[in-house]
């Protein structure tokens, strides 16, 4: 018999802890290739040529610049050894609490969404391309033969209102940091933050509710297999093609809640300098940073997930391809799986690369056209979107 | 119930860890306050680089509380739908009839405000 931690068998532990950290990592490069493709990507729209300095000299006169993404490494160092500065804050204790609020709900949230369908390790490790690996197969073979998992941190019933319980505690880090820094700027930009995040979420909740009547399901894991149903034998049930409507809210609700472009009036540059994380310096600010470039990429998973059948790929079956045209392309569990994590990873990047591209290409609000998009468009129209739903759904529709 | 929600608190120890460790390394790593005395100022909030005109530890009015009292009771509304999202198909035609009732009263509350000026950002 296994030995146990905290009641739960170990290796189901050690894979619980491997997954968290495997989906840790991720959030947390992503984070950093954002900070990249931010440079790179706005160098495009402009005509420049972006960050391309930084590099790791190699011998015989070479240099590893990686197209700028050593500047990130530089970055990253040059914060690291900067003064730890510690201004007149109000609080001390809320002014270093805010860089964890804004830094852990931005990574947490992403823990109940799934990455890839079903694994079993046992059946994983006999594809002819993993058999090199050593123990691993034979291991879980001869001891674990019936055991899988979901490549996904938690699998909460709760599931949306999870996301949107954590993604609500993001604006305290903001607040906190705004009123605790004692500056009138960084005050100014909580306010903001404030205002606006209770302004936005409202839409945001409203625009998903016709996604949950549609499938009957709140936890992430259903609305996945849900939408990777096939309506009439050949088109896949993903949000975008039964709710076109609420994707467009859902998509302008949550820039809006992550402070970009178009919305960032808690750190607008030209305004108030940076808003509520004006006082933090070093390392502290790349932190919030980072923070909002994580939150983007958990827009794109959220966009991904919600709308475009998260890791399911069109007519993968759990044995192969089905295609409605009649053949079938066998594929063993592992190549799913993998097929399944690309899939997903594909459609992120998609998101990532529009969302930057929004923040590029369109001016910032004012102030009052902020609060009257929120409450005067987005709130009415996602209560009529949820009225149409409704219809379509009772007269017998979906 | 701990099989479910033990991932969570792990990936919460995994972020708080990471940041933590971070933010030390810098506080270690990091050029010290050498000059914390001799440049008092250094410290001090700064405007549009003159000294401080008023102090800021002042009440700020938030207009915006109206909006805040509204957002408590749209967000009630939206709580009281999500398990009716969940469930509403299995109800039938009078669950259908009696959510759009709601939806409208909902609208109706939204229009009166709307008209009332309540949303308008002064």
């Amino acid at each position: 018999m296994q030995s146990t931690i905290l009641g739960i068998n170990i290796v189901y532990f050690w894979t619980y802890f491997f997954v968290a950290g495997a989906i840790f990592i991720f959030m947390f490069m992503m984070g950093a290739v954002m900070s990249w493709s931010e440079r790179k990507q706005s160098a495009q729209l402009q005509d420049r040529i972006g960050a391309n300095r930084a590099a790791i000299p190699l011998p015989f006169g070479k240099k590893l610049a990686l197209w700028g993404f050593i500047n990130n490494l530089a970055d990253a160092i040059k914060c690291l050894i900067k003064e730890d500065f510690r201004p007149q804050a109000y609080d001390k204790l809320m002014y270093n609490l805010a860089i964890f609020f804004a830094f852990i709900p931005a990574v947490l949230a992403v823990a109940v969404v799934p990455f890839a369908g079903v694994v079993k390790p046992a059946e994983f490790f006999q594809a002819w391309y993993l058999k090199w690996i050593p123990w691993l197969p034979e291991y879980f073979a001869a001891n674990l033969p019936d055991f899988s998992f979901r490549v996904q941190v938690a699998n909460l019933n709760v599931g949306l209102l999870f996301i949107f319980a954590i993604g609500g505690l993001n604006v305290f880090g903001s607040i906190l940091a705004g009123w605790s820094s004692n500056n009138k700027f960084s005050m100014m930009g909580g306010l903001r933050a404030a205002s606006q995040m209770i302004s936005y979420e409202i839409s945001m909740g409203m625009s998903l509710l016709g996604i949950i009547f549609i499938y009957q399901h709140i936890d992430l894991w259903g609305l996945v297999q849900a939408q990777s149903d096939l309506a009439w034998g050949w088109l896949p049930k993903w949000g975008i093609f039964l709710q076109p409507l609420a994707f467009f809210l859902f998509i302008a609700a949550a820039v809006a809640e992550n402070k970009r472009m178009p919305f960032d009036l808690p750190e607008a540059e030209s305004e108030i300098i940076s808003g509520y994380f004006l006082e933090y310096s070093g390392f502290k600010m790349l932190l919030f940073m980072f923070a909002e470039f994580i939150e983007i990429v958990f827009v794109a998973i959220m966009l991904t997930t919600l709308f475009f059948g998260g890791f399911s790929v069109p007519w993968l079956m759990a044995d192969g391809f089905h295609f409605p045209w009649g053949s079938y392309v066998p594929l063993s569990h592992a190549s799913v799986v993998i097929l399944q994590i690309i899939s997903f990873q594909l459609k992120v990047f998609f998101f990532c690369w529009l969302l930057q591209q929004l923040r590029w290409s369109l001016p910032r609000f004012r102030y009052d056209q902020v609060m009257d998009l929120g409450w005067k468009i987005l709130l009415p129209l996602s209560i009529v979107n949820l009225i149409i739903t409704i219809i379509i759904v009772a007269l017998g529709g979906f | 119930m701990t099989e479910q929600y033990l991932p969570v608190l792990l990936m919460i120890l995994i972020a708080a860890l990471t940041a933590g460790l971070i933010l030390a390394l810098n506080a270690l790593l990091g050029p010290k306050q050498k000059h914390r005395k001799d440049f008092p100022s250094k410290r001090t909030p700064f405007e549009c680089g003159s000294d401080l005109l008023q102090d800021n530890n002042r009440r700020v009015s938030i207009r915006f509380y109206l909006i805040a009292l509204l957002f408590v009771l749209f967000d009630l509304e939206a709580i009281l739908l999500y398990p009716w999202a969940i469930t509403g198909r299995s109800l039938g035609t009078i669950g259908y009839i009696e959510i759009l009732i709601f939806l409208f009263f909902l609208m109706v509350a939204f229009v009166f405000a709307y008209r009332r000026k309540a949303l308008d950002w002064r």
